[in-house]
């Protein structure tokens, strides 16, 4: 995927689209494309958080593992969705693994370019936290409800 | 000459005739009338079901409204009378009185998005609605079921599910709360479907019909009114300990209701401030 096309791919994002076209192309500047096939390991807990990335197509386990048993899936990602919000906070380590459950495509961006952008660019750095609250905000309030264990006996 | 009204506090015998296995404690019955005629009922309604000599519990009617050889009940062993009831093996008999309660608007939705999301056992309950509107899907502008379960084990009427989402015109979204490693299907909770299941719709067309644990009914129905789905067309079935089931003891009183005459399927207009008060 060119950098024409990932400019391309930023303006049609929900996310992405009233940014300027400069600072479309600053952003494109620090992306690539990524794939992953069914199956692999996108990044394990406690890897180093340098990619965030923007599901083209394809669907990601979110998972952690837990002692003496099988991993448990925590949430699942679909096309739309942003893989990643490490990125966003020291000590910018993973938290979970990422597990491809189908064949992924992805722009994936650089964590650290992105940040050294939003430092040089404050205000365009406000923005794009402005539009990533509400996906922390969705996940936020959907694991609070996984956590309520509504199907449980005691919540009915 | 006039027949006098059957005693709605007398139960009628009923004797299963079928019994399945839909998961660890959940059973659902086939039920026939051993004297009486099949009532009729409407999707949405409950039935009180009475064990002999250990006592009466209100199940939701979970079959087909249009088979008339039978009744169907899906029962989850929570206690001694559902436990009971849901261990009753072809042959046995049981005491039923109803159908009770208010049921899914379904026929006042012509020409509307139906949009059913379904929490765990909350799924028998809205069965005999979605069944139906399967039926007569032509009256309907699009047939959509979002189901949430706790895990991928214990999805209720799994086959049955899957039967559905290769009809046409119906639109299935699946997704539990916990899952192994290796599950490929969705993991979260069905509010995360919401964005998906009302898709391109204009949400002042579609109906909304919600059942499952109360908790989930009211981050559900918050999350489509503010997506812009009107409360008003927001339908929600509503749980409390039912007794006499006819409106006199006030054991399922809620607010200003009676859940078992009133309710048990309310819209959300009309309960979303009760739904956040602490302990009613």
């Amino acid at each position: 995927m060119t950098r024409i096309e990932i400019e391309a791919l930023l303006a049609d994002h929900p996310d992405f689209h009233q940014f300027t076209a400069a600072e479309r192309a600053r952003l494109a500047a620090w992306a690539r494309e990524e794939r992953y096939p069914a199956g692999t390991t996108i990044f394990n807990e406690e890897d180093p958080a340098d990619t965030v990335f923007l599901l083209l197509e394809g669907d990601v386990a979110v998972q952690n593992a837990l002692p003496g048993g099988p991993p448990v899936i925590i949430e699942t990602l679909h096309t739309g969705d942003m893989l990643g919000w490490a990125w966003l906070v020291p000590p910018f380590r993973r938290m979970s693994d990422a597990i491809a459950q189908t064949d992924v495509r992805a722009v994936g961006l650089d964590a650290a370019g992105v940040r050294a952008l939003c430092n040089a660019h404050p205000e365009m750095g406000y923005r794009l936290f402005q539009n990533w609250l509400p996906h922390l905000v969705q996940r936020f309030r959907s694991q609070r409800l996984q956590i309520l264990d509504v199907y449980s006996e005691r919540s009915r | 000459m006039t027949l006098p009204l059957p005693d709605p506090m007398l139960p009628m015998r009923f004797r299963v005739v079928e019994r399945f296995d839909e998961q660890p404690g959940v059973a659902s019955l086939a039920l026939v009338p051993v004297e009486d005629a099949m009532p009729l009922f409407r999707p949405g309604q409950f039935n009180m079901l009475y064990a002999f000599g250990i006592g009466e519990a209100a199940i939701s009617i979970s079959g087909d409204p249009h088979e008339h050889g039978w009744m169907v009940h899906t029962i989850r062993e929570v206690g001694a009378v559902s436990r009971a009831l849901a261990r009753i093996h072809p042959g046995g008999m049981l005491g039923l009185r109803g159908p009770f309660g208010a049921h899914w608007p379904l026929r006042r939705q012509s020409g509307r998005h139906l949009l059913f999301v379904a929490g765990g056992l909350g799924l028998a309950p809205l069965r005999p609605a979605i069944l139906q509107a399967l039926r007569e899907k032509t009256r309907y502008a699009s047939l959509t079921l979002v189901c949430g379960a706790r895990a991928p084990e214990q999805m209720l009427y799994r086959d049955e599910v899957d039967g559905w989402a290769r009809q046409p015109g119906m639109d299935v979204l699946r997704i539990v709360d916990h899952a192994n490693a290796g599950w490929t299907g969705r993991v979260g909770v069905v509010t995360t479907l919401l964005g998906a299941a009302l898709g391109p719709h204009d949400p002042e067309s579609v109906s909304a019909f919600v059942c499952g644990p109360e908790i989930m009914m009211r981050f559900t129905a918050r999350d489509l009114a503010i997506a812009g789905v009107p409360g008003g067309r927001i339908w929600l079935s509503l749980e409390r300990n039912m007794k006499c089931a006819i409106g006199r003891c006030g054991r399922c009183q809620w607010g200003p209701d009676f859940l078992c005459r009133d309710g048990p399927v309310l819209p959300y207009d009309r309960v979303a401030r009760r739904l956040a008060i602490k302990e009613l």
